[in-house]
Formats: C-alpha cells, sequence, structure tokens
C-alpha cells in the first residue's frame, strides 16, 4: 500500500472516537493544497499529502483544547506538538498524531522564480518522486524537486515524526547540510547593510498578522500586544520602524520557543523573509542553553524558567 | 480617445509624471510585486505578475494621519493641524480589478450626510492608467461580479498590449489630458488589435458563476453557526485578505502620543481581528473566527449588494483566495451558501 493508502486506512481506524482529523487536500488549483478537516469517512477521499501539503496543522490545536482530535504532521510539524505539549498548550492525551516520514514540501516562492510564466496560470501538475511536471500557460516544464525544496527541508533533521500514534511510511535521513547558504549571506552583511535591508523590506510589511496566526506558537492571538489598544504598545502606523518593532516583539516571545516549521515566512503575503530572523535566534538559544524547541517531550523552554546563575552565561566574566 | 504608447515611453511618462505628482507602480523586490511611489530609475514590473497587494493605498492609505496637535510646554491651548491630503497621484499599472475597488467606497464615503474630505480629495486627484489583462489565473473571477478583463470601470485610461506597446484608451476627461502628451501616438488600425485581444482574455475566463441568488442565501444561513464553524474551520483569522483586497474599506482610528506632539491616524482595519467589534464593555459580539469570516463573506456578497442596488463589494480579483495561508476561497464559501439545501 501507498504511504496514503497506510495513513487513510489509520484515520479510519481511530475517526470514530475523534472530534475530527486535520488533514491536506487538493486547493483552489493544481498547484496548492489546503487543510481539511475530516469528520467523516466520505471526506477522507480527499486528503492528500505529498510536496504541496506546506500547511503546519499544529497551529490549528490549540483551538481545539478539551476536544479529541487528530492531526497529520510531518517531521518538522511534530515539533511544534511536543512544543505545545511541553508547554502544557494542549493536552498530549486529547491528540492522536498520525506522523508522516516526509521526504521534503516545495517553496511556491521558489517554483513561481522557476516558472516559465505565472504560477496563476498553471493548469495541471504531475507529482514524481524527484520531480513535479507543471503545465502553466500552455507550456509544461518538468522542475527538479530539489530545486524548488522548502529552505527548511534543505537543512531538516527530523524529517520523520519526532512524536507519533501511528507512524506513516518509510524513514526519510536527515539532511546532510546544517546551514544555509542565504542565511550565511545575510548575516556577514555590516549592521549598515542590514538595516537597509529591514528598511527595505518592512516598507512592504502590511501588518496583516499573517505571520502571527500561522505560527503554532503564537497562541496569545486575539490577545497580542501589537493590536492591544490599552495600553497602547506599538502604533498601528505601518512605518518600516513600527512593522521592524512588531517582527523584533514577535521573534522576542519566540526565543527558546520557536521550532522552525516556517510558517512565518511561507504566510507572508508579500514575500518578506521573516526565517533570517527566526534561524538567527534559535542559534542563539541553541549556543547559550543547547534548547532546540519541540525535539523531545518534557523539555523547559529556557526562559520558562529561572536559575541564579545560567551555566552558560558567565556574567561575572564579563 | 484612442492612442498608443510604446513600452519606453510608458516608462518616461511615468518618469515625468514623476516630476510633478506621486506616481505608484507595481516594482518588484525580492520576488515580491508591490505597488511602490515610482522615481526616475526604477523598473515598473508591469507583466510578470499581479501585484500582491491591490493598489486601493492610493485613494485610502494604510495609514492617513487625520490632524496633528502641537503642545507648546508654556501654551496652555493646544494647536490643531489639518492634514488634508495634498497634490496629485497617478497609479500606472494596475489590473481594471484593482481600480474598480474603490467605486465600491464611493457610496459609503460620500452620502448625502457624509462626505469624507479624505478619500474625496484623494479619489478627485488620483488617475487610474490600467492594463487590461490578457488571461486569467486560476484565482480570478472578475467576470461573475459584473467585472470582465477589461473593464474601465474606475480607470481613466485603459491600455492593452499591442506588440511593443500599448493601445491606450481613455474614458475620462483626466485621461485625455494625459494622452494629449506627446508620447503618445496614433493608434492606426492598432485598437482592432486591442478588442481581439480584449475578447479572448474574456472568452478564457469562461462562464460566468450567477450570483445573483447570494444577498438571500447567505442571509439564511446567517444563524446557522455550524455552517459558518465549517466554512471558516481552516481560516486563520489574520488579516491577509482584507489588506490585499481593494474594496475593502474598513479603518481604525488611534491617537499616537509623540511628547507634546501626537497625532491621529486613521488605519486599515480587518473584521477578521478580535478588536474589530471588540466593545468598550469587554463584549465582543463576533467572538470566534466563525463569526468573522461571516461578516467578510456576508458583507461583500449579501449585506452591501442589499443596500447598494445589488453591486457586490467584490472585485474578483482572487488576491483574498492565493494571498491566504491556508488557501480559504470565497468562491466557494458562496457557492456552498447559494447550493445549501435544508
Amino acid at each position: 500500500m501507498s504511504q496514503l493508502d497506510d495513513l487513510k486506512s489509520a484515520i479510519k481506524d481511530r475517526l470514530g472516537e475523534l472530534e475530527c482529523v486535520i488533514g491536506w487536500e487538493q486547493g483552489y488549483d493544481a498547484l496548492h493544497a489546503t487543510p481539511l478537516f475530516i469528520r467523516t469517512e466520505a471526506d477522507l477521499d480527499r486528503l492528500v499529502i505529498g510536496p504541496l501539503a506546506v500547511h503546519n496543522l499544529a497551529t490549528y490545536l490549540t483551538a481545539y483544547k478539551g476536544k479529541k482530535i487528530g492531526v497529520v504532521v510531518k517531521g518538522c510539524d511534530s515539533r511544534s506538538v511536543i512544543e505545545l505539549v511541553n508547554e502544557n498548550l494542549v493536552n498530549r492525551d486529547d491528540i492522536v498524531v498520525f506522523g508522516l516520514c516526509c521526504d521534503g514540501v516545495v517553496s511556491q516562492p521558489k517554483i513561481r522564480a522557476a516558472l516559465p510564466a505565472d504560477p496563476g496560470f498553471v493548469e495541471s501538475v504531475t507529482i514524481g518522486t524527484d520531480e513535479l511536471k507543471i503545465t502553466v500557460a500552455g507550456q509544461t516544464v518538468t522542475l527538479k524537486k530539489s530545486d524548488v525544496l522548502a529552505d527548511k527541508c534543505r537543512v531538516c533533521q527530523h524529517p520523520n515524526a519526532i512524536i507519533a500514534d501511528v507512524l506513516i511510511g518509510t524513514k526519510q535521513n536527515p539532511a546532510g547540510a546544517n546551514s544555509l547558504a542565504c542565511q550565511e549571506e545575510f548575516e556577514a552583511k555590516s549592521d549598515a547593510e542590514k538595516l537597509a535591508f529591514w528598511q527595505e523590506t518592512m516598507s512592504r510589511c502590511i501588518r496583516c498578522y499573517a505571520c502571527r496566526n500561522a505560527c503554532p506558537m503564537c497562541v496569545c492571538r486575539d490577545y497580542c500586544i501589537a493590536t492591544s489598544r490599552d495600553p497602547l504598545w506599538l502604533s498601528q502606523d505601518n512605518s518600516p520602524a513600527e512593522n521592524m518593532m512588531f517582527q523584533m516583539v514577535h521573534v522576542s516571545h519566540l526565543a527558546g520557543r520557536c521550532t522552525e516549521c516556517g510558517e512565518c515566512e511561507r504566510a507572508c503575503p508579500v514575500d518578506i523573509p521573516l526565517m533570517l530572523l527566526r534561524r538567527y535566534m534559535n542559534k542563539q538559544v541553541k549556543d547559550v542553553f543547547e534548547h532546540q524547541a519541540g525535539t523531545a517531550l518534557d523539555q523547559t523552554p529556557p526562559l520558562f524558567t529561572f536559575k541564579v546563575e545560567e551555566e552558560r552565561i558567565h556574567e561575572r566574566g564579563w | 480617445m484612442e492612442r498608443y504608447i510604446t513600452k519606453q515611453n510608458l516608462t518616461r511618462l511615468a518618469e515625468d509624471l514623476a516630476k510633478t505628482c506621486r506616481v505608484l507602480a507595481p516594482v518588484s523586490s525580492c520576488g515580491s510585486v508591490t505597488f511602490r511611489r515610482f522615481q526616475p530609475g526604477m523598473t515598473m514590473d508591469l507583466h510578470s505578475r499581479m501585484a500582491a497587494v491591490s493598489p486601493k493605498a492610493a485613494t485610502f492609505p494604510q495609514t492617513e494621519t487625520l490632524l496633528v496637535v502641537k503642545r507648546d510646554a508654556t501654551e496652555k491651548k493646544p494647536e490643531l493641524v489639518e492634514t488634508l491630503p495634498q497634490g496629485k497621484s497617478v497609479v500606472i499599472g494596475c489590473r481594471p480589478c484593482g481600480a474598480r475597488g474603490k467605486l465600491i467606497f464611493n457610496p459609503v464615503y460620500e452620502t448625502d450626510k457624509i462626505k469624507d474630505p479624505y478619500f474625496i480629495s484623494r479619489r478627485d486627484n488620483t488617475v487610474f492608467i490600467s492594463l487590461a489583462c490578457d488571461r486569467p489565473e486560476t484565482t480570478c473571477f472578475c467576470h461573475s461580479v459584473g467585472s470582465g478583463p477589461a473593464d474601465t470601470a474606475g480607470s481613466d485610461i485603459l491600455l492593452t498590449l499591442v506588440g511593443d506597446g500599448y493601445v491606450a484608451r481613455s474614458v475620462t476627461p483626466a485621461g485625455d489630458e494625459i494622452m494629449k502628451l506627446a508620447l503618445f501616438e496614433d493608434a492606426g488600425d492598432k485598437g482592432k488589435e486591442a478588442d481581439a485581444k480584449n475578447a479572448e482574455a474574456r472568452e478564457l475566463m469562461g462562464e460566468a458563476h450567477d450570483y445573483t441568488s447570494a444577498p438571500a442565501k447567505l442571509l439564511a444561513r446567517f444563524d446557522d453557526m455550524d455552517f459558518w464553524q465549517a466554512q471558516s474551520a481552516k481560516c486563520i483569522s489574520c488579516g491577509a485578505c482584507t489588506y490585499m483586497c481593494p474594496t475593502c474599506y474598513c479603518f481604525n482610528i488611534t491617537d499616537d502620543d509623540l511628547g507634546l506632539n501626537s497625532r491621529r491616524i486613521r488605519t486599515w482595519d480587518n473584521c477578521m481581528s478580535h478588536t474589530f467589534t471588540l466593545e468598550g464593555s469587554g463584549h465582543n459580539p463576533r467572538s470566534t473566527k466563525a463569526h468573522r469570516l461571516k461578516n467578510r463573506v456576508g458583507h461583500k456578497f449579501s449585506y452591501y449588494p442589499d443596500l447598494h442596488k445589488g453591486v457586490i463589494a467584490c472585485c474578483g480579483c482572487g488576491r483574498c483566495i492565493k494571498q491566504c495561508p491556508a488557501g480559504v476561497d470565497i468562491r466557494q464559501i458562496v457557492n456552498a451558501a447559494q447550493e445549501y439545501s435544508e
């Protein structure tokens, strides 16, 4: 049986005891998947997995707190489930995790850059093991999956769901690379260059908060300080400075909690490379606290604890 | 008036206009196309893709300063400074759907009783030079909401790509004025080619969906929260759809205190946000995303048409569909209401 058939059969076995199971289905065109909320066996016919199933469905879990539900996760998404459990934001016993062994998902901006015409003109997509055959505006092109792979997949250390009640598929190997050229290039820039970069980039931000709401760990949502009126922490002015301030608040609140699923960057309608901030912050957290969020159950995020003397912060040595 | 302008001369037109007015044009940066203030030396990106954000900021900016309050440490009475928008703007290279969006604002911001001076001033001082579409994206449905790929409603000039330039058709006096410039040349018989391209683009869109029953059918589902919970299950309640939308016109007003001075600003609001209907008492009539999505869809396809002669408050550009992080499809929701059987 295929991985999809195995998954369908596993979900079918558990569906009766669950409010719903969250997976993916074909979206508004052949190049896009969209989240699917499976409530009946008939819904299962629409389930899809594969390189277009990009959404981290763990984002929806907190909304179902107190109910028993199922969720289909890739390796990266499973880290978000773990982090939510570790922070007591969801109850592990209420969630049935259908874990996938994942060989990577695509980046839509990379596909867009590789196609001869706007992906909005897509006519058909055939997904092979290592390639995608895409017909767009009457022209058919074959893209190597490795060329359009999401950045997070290029350095993925957890392709197989870390926690799973049912693990589906053949285990995949972690990526050989552990750093991205785009990150290294950015970090090598001077402070002045970085400032100029963010001023330009943040002038595109429209403060729609797609980055915030797509984030599985941004659980304040309706009560975010970015939109509070009393006190008015942030101006509603969408100047580059205010936009950057919001992004700084966002990234700081995720210190030690971000699972690097990349949903913030994927959700951004104006392609702001938010992962540059996340990866940098995560690297600091790893260096200082030897912590990577969502990699094991029973971890405590470092900023959730207080120690008079942090082992790796030598305050008196400064 | 019908004339022709080469691609090169269109760039020169943008450069010339930028000397005296604010020119907004689609510009590509890091793979994202958005409307930016055009300056000589910049490259307009008219054809690679439709701009991610609509051109509505030309007449309804994301942040509008309504007034400035100046205080002097020694003076007791603060000085109020009016900040009505000044100067002229030209939008170049928006699609017909983007230009048409602001027409939805008119019956709201300019009535017998209420006149919004900020919007009216910007609207009356902005010229829209739109570009007709030559093929529909999978998310396009302008033909189903009373428009089409070569619609001139809301535009002053409509360009259609023919050869290495554009057939330009002006539909307003402001458009005529610009087309008198020497950068435009005689169109010869290129107009026929433009007609054929416009017709072909419309043909490619296929049959229009009939939304006639939508207002009543959506109203019939108003109290059916099971329906709205199912439709909104994948919505993440962010504001991407409303901020991208050419026809969403809701706003917030907040005061920014800057020491002795302060300013009152009007910024885009969005009905997907918790704070949109949060009342002073703490009560929120739209406490869940299901309530909020119901409002967004209902407003566009039911309440607004009921109040404004059946006009659907959507121009079918499809931005809310393709830019939605979760792929929520407004067409699918309205269809579900239309096809709903008890």
